[in-house]
């Protein structure tokens, strides 16, 4: 009897994770490294409070992840539909100038008094906005023109800094105002507040593809454009929003760098980001074709990647190694991609599954 | 006068996972002759043409080739046999100059350095003899489609070739490009080279070629002498006379007042493709599409559908004008569009079926609305039991389906719009006879209950059966439309051949 019933748990079981297997995968990528810290550095997972604020490596990764994750999330969005973007970084730099632009710190060592030009939150605001229109700019660039995701978001990406050094008028200007440094620094419940800005776009943006039809839309378009245009979707539309909340995404992280750096370096904020945002969402199992997209997937993968980058750091190892290593992630998770590993499992799969398929059958 | 054989293709047999693509197929091909393979879609044609220029390796069977035995491994190697092809698309760099693309990689060489003067010279004599006389040193897009294909032609054959294969030269061609290219292969034929063509067109099929092959479902139905067959015996050949075990359907007649005009096109047509068609559609009607694949039926209904807006005419719905610049436009106007390449145009295969059935009313819906998982399920459960959808549960991908019930899955799509226009490309093509059975039965249904109905078919047996009107194409045309008793197989056939308005 026992025999019997064997099988059948096994096709549940398998079917179950089989929708998950990617994420999953990633789940134990980042256990193994931390486990491999852990036993590097036995205090790896200690985690103490000090002043109010939480304190550690764990803490520390999930901390310095966040523009990042934040990022990944909008280039999520756009990989599913067959596109990339790859001026993320640059529109960082640009929202973070402006922001600190914007708040104007003026320092008077007479008298010792600090002003600001402008209201921060407007600041924000007004960032954000331009950084959301360089997005659309993306979109439009890839939708009504035709032109190929890669090369459109190039322009931007070699523009971008210009434009944030002449906001900034080639200087790195500062903000050291409490308020400032509070958004990226502080901590709510002695957790830092970038944790909480990269859940919340998380969440929203996971609610937004699931609570409304965006997500099958996206993954339509990017499975089968002309299918989708047959079926009456507006792929352009699709495309034009994805790369739009990409600009957002990278807005916001724009404006949590400058704040942790207290400043805004036009030349550095988010250099290489969207290397790491791509990589993240490939880490999380959504294929560079475009098609089915997994939200959850890519906050693993921007996680494994700070981990990754965090561990090498901690080992002593030269930094320029990171690089190696992070391409050596992106080879293998590429190749297991590929149709013909995928194929190849496959065929190992139903020579040992041959009696359990054929029961599925 | 028999001309030599120089090729000879003996008992191909050629099987691919689950189609017996070509069942012992036997292929002549004689010195200064065009020969043309004629056949239905799937008939096995660019599969024999395939396993000849080494694309396919062929399961069974010999080739021969001045009667030593070939087996070409590559379309290079093919090459280097002697049998060059031209395809239907020119697949030559537009960018790169006339007399590039005719050398390119094996261009003349003097002292390491490319020999442009020879180059240039050359490629001016090559083009002489198909009498072009055009600056070789102008880049290749510069020109028109026909010189393209005649510059293509030129390259094969000044590569010690044998054998010429034409596949669909002429699809992108206008009536006079068309004689010009003929006459090149005239004089080709003159000079001994063997030609073998490929084109759906019949006209131009009679007017050039010397002998036909027929093929039809993989298996080979005869050799004919130019002389020995008419168009319309050609045409029986090639689609044969299949059981007809369908024949209990009844087609629904609705009586005229019954039938309320749903859609009129007036004059329509595409730049460059279909010209001035006129249509009329009425609810509680079927009417099929008939002519050979390429005849313009695909093109209508890409324009009813506004897949390709229309540049010329007008299309008005329900007595109203109407402007169809995109699909979404269309399904605005509740028309519904079952596309013939299912696999390019119809399915997301790694969504799942649900996903699939409820992806046109979601695309009207818009984003924000969203079809609830419940709403979904219950449309998704509906269908898979009213269609018989084969499957175990609504989450499996649609890709991991058969065509038949990829096909349904199309179909329940169109369906939950509830539409007042569907129109059906080929909706039975690739699919068992019982699916193919239950889709028919079903189109019957839905015009029963008041829908406006295209169907479209290379079968004309199953056109016939389906439908109440008949409109049949020919040439990107619209040659006819049959009514009453004039919807026999026989009359549509001979209307699609050409000869129906002259015979009688």
């Amino acid at each position: 009897m026992s025999n019997n019933k064997a099988p059948a748990n096994a096709i549940k079981s398998k079917k179950k994770l089989n929708l998950n297997t990617q994420f999953i995968a990633g789940l134990v990528a980042l256990a193994l490294i931390l486990l491999f810290n852990l036993i590097y550095e036995p205090g790896f997972f200690r985690i103490s409070i000090v002043e109010g604020k939480l304190y550690g490596s764990i803490i520390d990764i999930i901390n310095r992840c966040v523009p990042t994750m934040i990022i990944s999330m909008g280039m999520t969005l756009v990989i599913a539909t067959g596109g990339v973007d790859i001026s993320v970084g640059a529109v960082a730099a640009i929202s973070g100038a402006m922001v600190v632009s914007l708040i104007g710190y003026n320092f008077d060592s007479a008298t010792g008094v600090t002003t600001t030009n402008m209201n921060m939150y407007l600041a924000i605001l007004i960032a954000l906005i331009v950084s959301t229109i360089c997005g659309a700019w993306n979109g439009l660039l890839v939708s009504r023109l035709g032109i190929q995701p890669m090369v459109a978001t190039l322009i931007l990406m070699t523009a971008g800094r210009g434009i944030a050094q002449l906001i900034t008028d080639g200087q790195i200007p500062r903000v050291y105002t409490e308020d400032f440094s509070f958004i990226a620094q502080g901590s709510i419940f002695a957790v830092p507040t970038g944790i909480y800005i990269a859940l919340a776009v998380v969440l929203i943006v996971y609610a937004f593809t699931k609570l409304t039809a965006f997500g099958m839309l996206c993954e339509s378009v990017g499975i089968n454009a002309s299918a989708s245009r047959y079926s009456g979707i507006n792929a352009k539309n699709i495309k034009l929003i994805c790369y739009t909340i990409c600009g957002l995404c990278a807005g916001i992280a724009g404006i949590h760098i400058a704040s942790t750096v207290q400043g805004a370096d036009a030349n550095n904020a988010g250099l290489n980001i969207e290397m790491d945002a791509i990589l993240a969402v490939v880490l999380g199992g959504t294929s560079m074709a475009g098609g089915k997209f997994y939200i959850w997937g890519t906050a693993v993968g921007a996680l494994i990647i700070q981990a990754l980058t965090t561990t090498i750091y901690s080992l002593g190892v030269p930094p320029e190694i990171i690089y190696v290593v992070k391409s050596l992630v992106v080879v293998i998770v590429v190749m297991l991609q590929s149709n013909l590993i995928k194929n190849l499992f496959k065929k190992i799969g139903s020579k040992s599954k041959k009696s359990s398929a054929a029961a599925s059958v | 006068m028999q001309n030599p054989i120089i090729l000879q293709m003996k008992g191909i047999d050629m099987q691919f996972p689950g189609v017996h693509a070509l069942k012992e197929v036997d292929f002549t091909l004689r010195a200064g002759e065009v020969h043309t393979i004629m056949g239905e879609n799937g008939a096995g044609k660019s599969t024999l043409i395939k396993c000849l220029t080494g694309v396919y390796q062929k399961g069974k069977g010999t080739i021969l080739l001045d009667g030593k035995e070939i087996n070409p491994k590559s379309t290079l190697d093919a090459q280097s046999l002697g049998i060059s092809t031209v395809y239907q698309e020119v697949n030559l760099c537009p960018n790169l100059t006339v007399a590039e693309n005719c050398f390119i990689g094996r261009q003349p060489k003097k002292a390491g350095f490319i020999d442009w003067k020879t180059m240039n010279k050359r490629t001016k004599e090559l083009l002489k003899r198909f009498d072009i006389d055009i600056d070789v040193t102008k880049p290749l897009s510069t020109y028109t489609v026909a010189i393209q294909q005649m510059v293509a032609i030129a390259r094969a054959i000044d590569i010690q070739c044998k054998v010429l294969i034409l596949d669909e030269p002429t699809s992108s061609l206008d009536a006079n490009e068309v004689k010009q290219l003929f006459k090149a292969m005239r004089s080709l034929k003159e000079e001994g080279m063997a030609i073998i063509f490929i084109s759906h067109f019949l006209d131009q099929v009679f007017e050039i070629s010397d002998r036909f092959t027929v093929l039809r479902n993989g298996e080979l139905i005869g050799e004919y002498l130019v002389d020995e067959v008419t168009q319309y015996e050609l045409v029986s050949k090639m689609v044969g006379h299949e059981i007809d075990d369908l024949s209990t359907l009844k087609r629904v007649q609705h009586t005229e007042a019954e039938m309320k005009e749903f859609l009129k096109a007036k004059q329509i047509g595409v730049a460059g493709s279909v010209q001035d068609i006129d249509l009329t559609l009425r609810k509680g009607e079927i009417v099929g599409f008939a002519g050979l694949l390429g005849s313009g039926r695909t093109e209508t209904a890409n324009m009813l559908f506004g897949v390709d807006p229309i540049t010329k005419g007008s299309i008005s719905i329900n007595g109203k004008k109407v402007n169809l610049r995109k699909p979404s436009n269309a399904i605005k106007h509740n028309i519904a569009y079952c596309p013939e390449d299912r696999k390019r145009d119809g399915i997301i295969g790694d969504l799942s079926i649900r996903e699939n059935i409820i992806l046109a009313i979601q695309a009207r819906q818009g984003i924000f609305k969203k079809i609830s998982k419940k709403k979904a399920e219950e449309l998704a459960q509906k269908y898979i039991k009213t269609l018989q959808i084969a499957t175990p549960d609504a989450d499996k991908k649609i890709g991991e389906l058969s065509g038949g019930n990829q096909q349904k899955v199309i179909l329940a799509r169109w369906l939950a719009t509830d539409p007042d226009l569907l129109i059906l490309d080929e909706p039975t093509r690739g699919i068992d006879v019982g699916a193919k059975t239950e889709i028919q039965k079903l189109v019957l249904k839905l015009c029963e209950e008041g829908m406006s109905i295209v169907f479209i078919s290379s079968e004309i047996e199953e056109v016939v059966r389906c439908s109440n009107r008949i409109v049949v194409m020919r040439d990107r045309k619209k040659v006819a439309e049959l009514k009453g008793d004039d919807l026999e197989h026989d009359t549509i056939l001979k209307t699609i051949a050409g000869g129906a308005k002259t015979n009688e």
